[in-house]
């Protein structure tokens, strides 16, 4: 669930399939044992791969959200005079059954499920909505002939009407291997399949999902999938294309690459391939680099190209890009390889020749694709892990005789083994490692621990004789500590007990040498593998040997390091779980211990001397730099500065700060100061691509002009920032996370604020001005955050991930000593920078760059002022790095022609997506995305797909809203588990794509594209996502429930005298507990209005029954008495805003 | 750990208070009153303690005024080892406030360094950081950094500033991502009950096998003799406690 881990695919020599987790460090066996596979070629939501039996399998992720496709079809009917409407048609009439178009007989039961790995969820059922609105009873909608308008009303001359039928089928083979099925004619099926390899899915994002699927047969022919996309997982029909050779193996990158080689030993490149056609138009190849020795593999990312020619030997190719997919020349690379596979990000995992190791490249960065140096991942498996895990398991049941020899021997072993003394650490370990609940797990291994310190003596018993010797005698509970107490204690294997591991190893080795050197020599080796490494066991000493690895879906985060490389091969599995299972919770349970004692030691040695003396005085500490000052004179620009933070302590023992800054004005000496307890902001602000940040004071505030600063690295910026931050958070006395009423805001950067509300900011008759609230800011980056009041926070990113505030606080540039240890992630975001190319038309050249002189650049912005070329635009700040190339942005609005152009009559006009006579200028946009990546206090949550709104309520219900316009709920989401578990999905209202959630106390509302507002129905505590969507109103812009259920919308639409008026605020009026929809709109300002939120405003007196949580509300009067006054509080922001606004309202 | 603010504060805040009295054969013109001070644990003696010199010093004439230095029970207190440390090792079970001798004459020359002046100390602490820096990272931390980073450690010290000592400490105490750990771990390990100074030793973070050592593992490879179940624990308490400082300069325990 949570996506900030990503998985490593591999299959080893006798076909089992593992996955490695970025997180984890250990391979762990694939959930479905049921095949042995040959290759895997995954991604990020699923894995394809080839069994033994030659055949393909495709294996989905379970996600949060079902995999559903909504099936439909028309009913249709024609009136006359004798019995009304009636199944009898014209014979020049549609069929009686069809699809939307009425040229395709379609009956109910001639809809099938596609494969085995469907089924449906519900019978058919009649949409009774149309366009959002619903029908009567029955569904029916009416025109007087087909094909026509369909209206809902039945008028006089409504002749013929249909109705839609619907059923759901959802996709059930999740997380397991489902075989792909062909409906294709048996005469032009594929022969047995050879090789897979899957990319392509950031060619385009439409479908969602979609995927290219290629395949080589064993007839050496090429292969490609039609149609896998999110709702078709499987796709539907397998393509021939052809080649200039017979193929071997094949090899697709994430975007537009796609290298194969020939049996021959070249390798052939495909061209042209792009988001019109994904299957690409040509062939051209590319001779291998060794004239000796083919090409044996190839595997390409997005722009790299790495292979492997008959001697083993790795080569990477230069100059590979969209516009030159051959690349330019072969370079060697160290190292002798059976394969290599480009993954995500172009990082590169290779299989060694002699050890069959996996090895990552290190190294692999945007300049300097080829890496550095592989490094062996020596990782167990889990399943060495898990023989522990079982027995433990069983101890701890008190199940300590069983019938299972082997396994009871396993438990020996592995305690004979673990040579560690700590008994508080090591039983820990290998309790938490194995048993899920860890409560427990800790629980009981702590008794244990503690009994077990009490026994170390058992230091020389044979641990088999004092099995059959003492256990008997002892009562259960005892045995269970006395044999944690010897596994632990026992620090040197008895010499019995070793010579049975020795043995075990060799007889193993054996068996596998001899299967190694079998698949050498036969490329169907895997089918016969199994069965002569038939010992199922292995010993845990042996390494694992791989065949075959696929990083296609595996995300290498630069800062979070890999836990792959620690472990070597030749651990016993109860030293693995020992040393690997330090857990975050561990270390958090450690910490917090530690933690304690440090104050208990504080208590007792400084509790009743804290009148004594400091031996050393609290000196001024002078931090001095140099920095650059945009400085407050004309003409304002950068200007050397020195810079000094002073700290002294206040007469109340309290540390404050003086910031100063000494600039030269006149050749005159000269200098400004800040009182860092008067700060109310430090954030960092995009000036003139520096690396900059801004100190805002009240009165700064009101004079919208802050001092900025800036540093010459980034690293010099951060510093100072996060010294600043300090400083200012010390001298307000401010620390540790943000209380539940923190006030959330976001920059327009992304940056995410808190402020402490003190009871002033809403003391009538004289809050607390807003420029007085301080703002410090808490790691990580987000579109939007939204939280209730009991410590609940959810946000957006940019690219529309969703994200939960975990209660940390740091992170980002506040690393180090401000931050908490707990519960930092790591924490990306993804945003695109988009330029424009911009072209004239000329009778001689026709559309070309050259522009008239008093053009626009002819690269440049949205709005053509400033010019914006490929080489020059950078990124948004210096935290972002560019994580693509340039591409064509095909998703501008108005729509593009095949090549990304819009046409205008000229610049600035509408564009559109064809060209006609009267278009002289075109223009495209290009896009590139950049990537931020930080450690931070929110933690990822997994969606199937983009979010756009999210919302929290006053007993943590989180609402969210996805981007094709469905809304989901997070199920157990509480206090203590602020991520909740699961997304339940909610279908939109039919036929409405939803854009905005808002809840309340316990209300739900949310509102659709079309302007419809919607309340959630049957809402009980017991079934939170409640039943069915209940319409309100329709010409709703925006909209914001309070905590009181309140609801506040923006319409449009509203009468008025001389017409209506647009972007309206209004109230709902006769909301109550039992009318939580209310009963009617009253219309406040108006006319241009864009945006309210009433989120915060609990300020009227509580209703019915409440809560005891809110806070008791001194004035309790009526609402509308209340309701006058909280206008009255938003009037002066009105006003501005109308003043600006009221120009444009004319446009709404 | 080094990431822990809360706790690295805690450590660095770490105070013992002591009852400082002169030595009752030292020749005064009049009685000498005890002094009470709050000694920060991560710091030496003689960096701490010109108040108390000054203090004692107005009650002496000047001409038996010779080098400061301390005595606890009847053993000298070596300035070089940090205050935490010999708290620990000479005091942790008595009565707070500790209870500190001061000496004027007699320097017992077998058992202490001469400290004339702070520049002796600060040689020594920079000693103390090399070697650890030596032991963590080939040197290559410390021989990078500036002559100014080494002298805000200092002052850092000197002057208990946490954020400033913290600042240039940060970086001694990381290693790259890809490492998992120190080369070795410097400690020391001093016991009350031992002749020897210390217990030194390379000590890697990581064992052969792959697992991370704990400080149980470090204390039963270094002196097995010292470990009882009970002392195990309390042990592993005081070294991980002080232990985040340890990887500075010396361990306390």
């Amino acid at each position: 669930m949570a996506m900030s881990s990503s998985l490593l695919w591999a299959v080893d020599i006798f076909g089992r399939v593992y996955t490695l987790s970025t997180v984890g460090q250990y391979w762990e066996l694939c959930k479905d044992t049921q095949l042995e596979f040959k290759r895997v070629s995954a991604v990020k939501q699923c894995c394809w791969g080839i069994a033994c039996d030659h055949q393909v399998y495709t294996y989905v992720f379970s996600g949060d959200v079902p995999i559903r496709y909504q099936e439909e079809t028309y009913e249709n009917q024609r009136w006359n005079p004798v019995g009304g409407f009636c199944e009898k048609l014209m014979p020049s009439d549609r069929w009686q059954w069809s699809d939307v178009s009425g040229l395709k007989h379609q009956q109910l039961d001639s809809f099938t499920l596609p494969s085995p790995h469907w089924e449906w969820e519900s019978d058919w059922y009649v949409d009774e909505n149309i366009g959002g609105e619903p029908t009567e009873k029955g569904g029916w909608t009416y025109a007087i002939d087909f094909p026509s308008t369909y209206t809902k009303d039945k008028k006089w001359n409504s002749c013929v009407r249909r109705r839609r039928w619907i059923r759901y089928r959802r996709y059930k083979s999740r997380d397991v291997w489902a075989k792909i099925t062909s409906h294709d004619d048996p005469e032009r099926l594929p022969d047995p399949f050879n090789d897979i390899s899957i990319g392509g899915w950031e060619i385009t994002d439409e479908p969602l999902g979609r995927l290219s699927v290629w395949a080589v047969s064993l007839q050496g022919r090429v292969w490609y999938r039609e149609n896998v996309c999110h709702h078709n997982p499987e796709g539907s029909t397998w393509s021939l294309i052809s080649t200039p050779g017979e193929v071997a193996q094949i090899s697709c990158g994430s975007y537009d690459l796609l290298w194969a080689t020939l049996w021959e030993g070249q390798a052939i490149v495909r061209e042209g391939i792009d988001r019109n056609n994904p299957q690409g138009i040509s062939w051209s190849t590319v001779e291998s680099p060794s004239s000796d020795n083919g090409i044996m593999h190839v595997s390409v990312g997005v722009d790299v190209v790495w292979c492997i020619t008959k001697d083993r030997k790795v080569w990477f190719r230069r100059g590979v890009n969209s516009h030159n997919p051959c690349g330019t020349s072969w370079i060697e690379m160290v190292g002798e390889m059976m394969m290599v596979n480009v993954g995500l990000n172009n990082q590169v995992w290779g299989i060694g020749c002699d050890d069959r190791t996996i090895y990552f490249r290190q190294g692999v960065t945007p300049s300097e694709l080829s890496g550095k140096m592989w490094k062996a991942i020596v990782c167990g498996r889990e399943s060495d892990r898990s023989q522990t895990g079982s027995s433990t398991s069983l101890l701890s049941a008190g199940c300590f005789f069983t019938d299972d020899i082997q396994n009871q021997t396993n438990t020996v072993i592995q305690g004979d083994a673990d040579t560690s003394s700590d008994t508080e650490l090591s039983s820990i370990p290998t309790n938490l490692s194995s048993t899920p609940p860890m409560g427990a797990a800790a629980s009981s291994a702590s008794s244990t621990g503690s009994q077990a310190a009490g026994a170390p003596a058992s230091v020389t018993v044979d641990p088999l004789d004092s099995d059959q010797g003492e256990a008997p005698a002892a009562s259960a509970s005892d045995e269970k500590a006395h044999l944690e107490s010897r596994k632990s204690t026992n620090p040197t294997p008895s010499t019995e007990l070793q010579w049975t591991n020795i043995d075990l190893k060799e007889a193993h080795r054996h068996a596998v040498l001899s299967v190694s050197t079998f698949t050498e020599t036969s490329s169907l080796s895997s089918l016969g593998m199994f069965s002569v490494g038939a010992e199922e066991q292995y010993g845990a000493d042996e390494h694992p040997l791989w065949a075959w690895v696929s990083g296609g879906g595996c995300l290498v985060d630069l800062h979070s390091p890999l836990k792959w490389f620690a472990v070597p091969s030749g651990l016993s599995s109860s030293v693995q779980s020992l040393s690997l299972s330090i857990t975050p919770a561990q270390t958090a349970a450690w910490r917090k211990q530690i933690f304690q004692q440090l104050s208990e030691r504080t208590k007792r040695e400084l509790e009743n001397f804290r009148h004594y003396e400091q031996a050393v005085e609290q000196s001024v500490w002078v931090k001095t730099g140099m920095l650059q000052w945009w400085r407050n004179w004309k003409p304002h620009k950068w200007m050397d500065v020195r810079v000094a933070l002073e700290q002294f302590t206040g007469s109340d023992g309290m540390r404050d700060s003086i910031l100063f800054i000494y600039y030269m004005y006149h050749e005159e000496k000269k200098y400004i100061h800040v009182f860092l307890n008067e700060v109310t902001i430090i954030a960092e602000v995009l000036k003139e691509g520096k690396h900059s940040f801004a100190l805002y004071t009240p009165e700064r505030t009101k004079q919208r002009w802050p001092i900025c600063l800036a540093a010459t690295t980034e690293q010099e910026m951060h510093d100072w920032l996060s010294l600043l931050t300090m400083s200012c958070c010390e001298s307000r006395r401010i620390q540790g996370p943000p209380s539940h009423h923190a006030i959330w805001s976001v920059s327009c950067k992304g940056d995410i604020f808190v402020s402490e509300p003190s009871p002033e900011l809403e003391a009538e008759p004289h809050p607390m001005p807003c420029d007085q609230m301080f703002w410090r800011q808490v790691g990580g980056h987000l579109r939007l955050v939204e939280c209730n009041n009991r410590g609940i926070v959810w946000g957006i990113g940019y690219d529309h991930t969703v994200w939960v505030h975990t209660g940390g606080y740091g992170g980002g540039f506040i690393q180090g000593l401000a931050s908490s240890a707990d519960n930092i992630y790591t924490q990306s975001d993804v945003k695109c920078v988009y330029i424009y190319e911009n072209q004239r038309w000329n009778p001689v050249t026709g559309y070309s760059s050259r522009g008239l002189p008093t053009d626009r650049y002819m690269w440049s912005d949205a709005s053509g002022l400033q010019e914006c070329t490929k080489a020059n635009t950078k990124p948004p700040s210096p935290q972002w790095s560019w994580v693509s190339d340039w591409y064509i942005d095909f998703s501008t609005s108005g729509g593009t022609d095949r090549e990304g152009w819009q046409y205008a009559a000229d610049f600035p006009a509408s564009y559109h997506g064809h060209k006609t006579m009267k278009d002289f200028v075109r223009r495209r946009r290009w896009a590139r995305s950049s990537l931020i990546c930080q450690g931070t206090s929110w933690l990822h949550v997994g969606t199937d797909q983009p979010f756009v709104s999210i919302s929290v309520g006053a007993f943590f219900q989180v609402w969210a809203v996805a981007r094709d316009g469905s809304a989901f709920y997070r199920g157990s989401v509480s206090p203590k588990k602020p991520a909740g578990d699961c997304w339940y999905h909610i279908p939109s209202p039919q036929k409405q794509k939803l854009k905005q959630v808002s809840v309340g106390r316990t209300s739900v509302f949310v509102l659709d594209k079309n302007g419809n507002l919607w309340y959630r129905q049957g809402i009980t505590p017991s079934y939170p996502q409640g039943s069915a969507w209940d319409h309100v109103s329709n010409n709703i812009r925006k909209m914001s429930v309070g905590p009181l259920d309140q609801v506040w919308v923006i319409a449009d639409k509203v009468q008025g005298s001389h017409g209506l008026s647009c972007g309206t605020v209004c109230h709902r009026t006769g909301v109550q507990p039992m009318e939580p929809k209310g009963l009617a709109w009253d219309y406040g300002i108006g006319g241009g209005w864009e945006h309210v939120t009433v989120r915060g405003n609990a300020s009227q007196a509580p209703r019915g029954t409440v809560p005891s949580e809110s806070p008791p509300e001194p004035m309790e009067s009526e609402g509308s008495g209340r309701k006058g006054q909280a206008e009255r509080s938003r009037t002066p922001l009105m006003v501005s805003e109308r003043q600006e606004v009221d120009s444009n309202a004319v446009n709404c | 750990m080094t990431d822990d603010k809360d706790v690295l504060r805690d450590v660095w805040f770490g105070r013992i208070p002591t009852c400082f009295t002169l030595y009752q054969d030292e020749i005064t013109e009049r009685e000498a009153e005890p002094y009470y001070l709050l000694l920060p644990r991560i710091s030496y003696l003689t960096l701490v303690t010109d108040k108390v010199k000054k203090h004692f010093q107005k009650v002496m004439r000047q001409e038996e005024v010779n080098e400061i230095w301390f005595e606890y029970e009847g053993t000298p207190l070596k300035w070089h080892y940090p205050i935490g440390l010999l708290f620990d090792l000479h005091a942790s079970n008595t009565a707070l406030p500790w209870s500190i001798t001061v000496h004027f004459k007699n320097f017992p020359e077998k058992d202490l360094l001469h400290c004339h002046s702070k520049d002796v100390i600060e040689a020594h602490f920079m000693a103390c950081i090399k070697e650890a820096d030596a032991l963590k990272h080939k040197s290559q931390v410390i021989n990078e950094m500036q002559k100014k980073d080494h002298k805000q450690l200092w002052m850092g010290l000197q002057n208990d500033k946490f954020e400033q000592f913290w600042a240039i400490n940060r970086k001694l105490m990381e290693y790259p991502p890809e490492d998992s750990g120190f080369r070795y771990i410097p400690f020391r390990i001093y016991q009350a009950t031992t002749e020897r100074p210390f217990i030194q030793k390379l000590f890697r973070p990581i064992a052969s096998g792959g697992q991370l050592h704990t400080l149980g593992d470090l204390l039963k490879d270094v002196c097995p003799s010292a470990i009882t179940p009970e002392e195990a624990f309390q042990q592993s308490l005081y070294a991980l406690c002080n232990g985040i400082w340890s990887g500075e300069a010396e361990n306390n325990t």
